[in-house]
């Protein structure tokens, strides 16, 4: 028993049940889910389809992260990737084909796979803080974005391109299936292969693995390409759901999402251990998080207050330095009341 | 100036013990600091110098003992408890503000204050005065870091007359100054000396430690050693207690140098010339299948640096290395790992353990990452590799799961030469392997050792503990002042014949050199 209740999960999974249980409560059909044309409809299905551009972007993270950086220019990222394919569909005269869908799709992530490469070689080979090299796209690439679609909007009409992230498939969202694809084939990539063992050990120890024959700028420059491929699907998902390049709305503030969903998911930004169910379990508690605060009405002027003091208690109970104090408090406090109980015997 | 008992002490710790997870880093040590002494603390890496400091200065508690402070008892909580006794510490990197001026860097904390604000006039004007009884005068606008390390350190030390310290600890001041800068300081710590302030010195340089000193402290391995004026110690025996000798069980490993080493054809790894500017002078080193080649030489010897260059942890700018006769680059320790060639360094905890990967991670690390890590060690493969040599090593607790952090330190090292071991090398440079660890992992790790040369393996093995050397070496390299100074057949020699030759009187000018 105290060993699954010191399983490193076992907090944020509790966190995510407790938000799921005060919606319950406040609102029970916040858990129903109703078949219409065979298709699942309800706040729970929501969360599973709109929480797909953000879990793209924190498994990104979490491997960055793992590596004891962070990568700021994933929003960005989004927005490029984003522009890159509605331009190209934009521009193509038939934008229903498969083939202008692959081709934009396939142009889009592979820009901000070149863009994520490049925070990689200025992190890796250069040395430069990750906080700064990707501060750089994270300015940058908005602007780009914006250059690509010429200071507009581009909004376009494609069919098989708005299916991805509003169409069905088996009656669950076809955004749904694009997480779950992601999330296995990152973890097969870490865990099957000795990658995420590797990248570990680099985050905890550089120096120390660099000595034993670890391929340390590798591993970091993969590790800041992958974010960026990640990125760009992600980008591609939300351009599909407003059916517009926005490079200035795409995937705003994404970044410090994906970083949160990181950090509940237990995996620390000192880098080293990471656990991809954790940042799944993040992803869904702050998708949670954010239906719960249009739920129970509260006024967008202090959503963001009220998102931040949900976050303030999830770090805090997840403190080990808040925990030990605690722990001691609760025994200064009961061997008090014992030693009270004797002096009154 | 002649030792005076009768002087009072200012400083007197007693009984001093600290302990760290695992390690017992001071074991009731005693030290007495008198007004007017320049007084020097020896010892190798981990012998408790620094531990001893940070239980002076208010960084670690003490867990047991006492320190009287000019007679009182006291107890240091924080740095802060320690200055306002009057302690003052200058360190190695000087811990000022680099980006502000000379004289505020001075006053800090401590300016002069006139109306509710600071008096600046007044302020640089008390600066300039303080530096000036040192013997500096230097604009006390100009920013401190666009002044000499030598110079910042004068401007520390002015720093800590303002509090009025009556205890100045210098740590290892001179490691980065040249010969005139030393002199210069030397001067301004005789003067505060004779101003009746105590003196705590540190460095690792023999020949400055007795220019300057009136009494030397020895420590090794967190236990007081001796303790003497200066004037009574030759350099032989300031080596001989710093390295020390020891006679119990491990005298029971056999000489290895009765084994006679093939020396015919082709070193397995032979370095000619290898050097790098500021670090290391051009050395040779050849080492033969099934020798252990030991390095004698103190810390700062250049020792760990040949190693280090030779295994392409840092960049050599001259010479080249040869791999049984072929020339090869060995500039990553990718590449030295390609050429078998295997490198534990004497940083454990910084350059050798992945802490919070377990046991079984951490062994198998040195293969995977030969391996690439597209070919995973599977489960079946690194359960049985990982209990060879956990069984093979005698790690303890045999836990392949355990984070190799919550390991002793003897444990750990273990850890580390079978992550080494596993990778099959023909020839391992283990560099202070048994630093900081209990007897009996040190017996277990020269007993490994001198069984691992018996079936052929190639040894570089360097220690501070010379009997360990004389020990296991068939050839001794024996090293001062980032240079070779030359190589003792093991035969026949014993520690006082290695002590001798890393204590033969320094010639000056080659020390001067030395960043």
């Amino acid at each position: 028993m105290t060993r699954i209740l010191r399983h490193r999960l076992v907090l944020p999974i509790a966190a995510l049940v407790a938000l799921v249980l005060v919606n319950t409560i406040s609102r029970p059909s916040f858990v129903s889910i109703t078949v219409r044309d065979g298709q699942l409809y309800g706040s729970v299905i929501d969360i599973l389809r709109n929480s797909a551009p953000l879990m793209l972007v924190a498994l990104g993270m979490t491997i960055v992260i793992a590596t004891r950086g962070i990568d700021l220019s994933v929003g960005a990222l989004m927005a490029v990737s984003g522009a890159v394919a509605l331009t190209i569909i934009d521009g193509s005269g038939a934008p229903d084909s498969p083939a202008t869908l692959a081709i934009a799709i396939a142009a889009g992530v592979a820009v901000t796979l070149v863009f994520g490469a490049w925070n990689g070689f200025l992190v890796a080979v250069l040395g430069i803080q990750p906080i700064i090299a990707t501060l750089v796209l994270m300015l940058a690439g908005r602007g780009i974005a914006l250059l690509i679609t010429g200071g507009f909007i581009t909004t376009v009409t494609s069919t098989p391109y708005k299916f991805m992230s509003q169409g069905y498939l088996l009656g669950l969202p076809f955004a749904f299936y694009v997480s779950v694809v992601a999330i296995v084939l990152v973890a097969v990539i870490q865990r099957r292969t000795a990658l995420g063992v590797l990248t570990e050990s680099v985050g905890i120890n550089p120096e120390a693995s660099r000595l034993a024959g670890v391929r340390s700028r590798g591993i970091v420059w993969g590790a800041y390409a992958a974010s960026g491929l990640l990125a760009g699907f992600a980008g591609i998902l939300y351009s599909s759901n407003i059916m517009a390049a926005d490079a200035n709305a795409a995937g705003q503030y994404i970044e410090l999402d994906a970083i949160l969903a990181v950090v509940l998911g237990g995996t620390s930004l000192m880098g080293g251990k990471f656990s991809i169910a954790g940042t799944v379990i993040g992803v869904f508690t702050i998708q949670t998080l954010k239906s719960t605060i249009t739920f129970l009405g509260v006024p967008p002027a202090v959503s963001p207050l009220f998102m931040a003091l949900v976050v303030v208690i999830v770090v805090l109970v997840q403190s080990q330095r808040v925990r030990g104090g605690t722990l001691r408090l609760w025994n200064a406090l009961t061997a008090r009341s014992t030693k009270d109980a004797e002096v009154a015997r | 100036m002649t030792e005076d008992t009768a002087v009072r002490p200012i400083v007197a710790m007693t009984g001093i013990t600290i302990r760290f997870p695992g390690v017992l880093a001071l074991d009731n040590v005693d030290f007495a600091l008198r007004p007017g002494e320049v007084h020097s603390l020896m010892g190798e890496n981990g012998a408790g110098k620094s531990t001893l400091i940070k239980a002076l200065t208010g960084v670690y508690a003490i867990d047991g003992g006492s320190i009287l402070i000019d007679g009182e008892p006291r107890s240091f909580a924080h740095t802060a408890d320690a200055q306002a006794a009057g302690i003052s510490t200058v360190y190695q990197e000087v811990n000022l503000c680099p980006n502000l001026s000379v004289g505020e860097n001075v006053m800090l904390g401590h300016e002069p204050r006139r109306a509710g604000g600071i008096d600046w006039r007044a302020t640089h004007a008390e600066a300039a005065r303080h530096l000036g009884n040192l013997g500096v005068a230097i604009d006390t606008h100009s920013i401190l870091s666009s002044h000499s390390i030598a110079l910042q350190q004068l401007v520390a030390i002015s720093r800590a007359m303002v509090t009025e310290s009556r205890v100045l600890v210098l740590d290892e001041p001179t490691s980065s100054l040249d010969r005139g800068e030393v002199v210069q300081l030397f001067g301004v710590i005789r003067d505060l000396r004779d101003r009746g302030v105590a003196i705590l010195f540190v460095s690792h340089f023999l020949d400055q430690v007795f220019e300057i000193s009136d009494h030397i402290t020895v420590l090794r391995n967190g236990r007081l050693v001796g303790s003497s004026p200066a004037a009574d110690l030759t350099r032989g025996e300031l080596v001989a207690q710093m390295l020390g000798r020891e006679f119990d069980e491990l005298a029971s490993i056999s000489q290895a140098a009765d084994r006679s080493i093939d020396r015919g054809g082709h070193p397995v790894v032979s370095a000619t010339g290898l050097g790098r500017r500021g670090v290391l002078e051009p050395s040779d080193l050849d080492v033969f299948d099934g020798e252990v080649v030991g390095i004698a030489g103190l810390l700062g010897s250049g020792r760990t640096e040949l190693v280090r260059l030779l295994y392409g942890a840092d960049h050599a700018d001259s010479g080249r290395v040869a791999v049984r006769g072929s020339t090869v680059r060995l500039t990553t320790p990718r590449h030295a790992i390609e050429n078998r060639i295997a490198f534990s360094s004497e940083d454990r905890r910084a350059e050798g353990i992945i802490g919070d990967l377990t046991v079984a991670e951490n062994i198998v690390l040195g293969i995977q990452a030969r391996r690439g890590w597209l070919r995973k060690i599977g489960g079946a493969e690194q359960a049985s590799i990982v209990a060879e040599y956990i069984e093979a090593l005698g790690v303890r607790p045999a836990d392949p799961s355990m984070l190799v952090r919550n390991l002793s330190g003897g444990n750990q090292q273990k850890v580390l030469l079978a992550r080494w071991l596993a990778t099959a090398p023909q020839l391992i440079i283990l560099d202070e392997p048994t630093r900081g660890i209990d007897v009996g992992a040190k017996a277990d790790i020269q007993r490994k050792v001198a069984e691992l040369a018996g079936q052929g393996l190639a040894v570089v093995f360097i220690s501070s503990e010379l009997e360990e050397v004389v020990r296991l070496a068939h050839r001794i390299v024996v090293m001062r002042d980032r240079r070779k100074l030359g190589e003792l057949d093991a035969h026949d020699t014993n520690v006082d014949d290695v002590v001798a030759a890393i204590a033969a009187e320094a010639r000056e000018e080659a020390r001067e050199g030395v960043a």
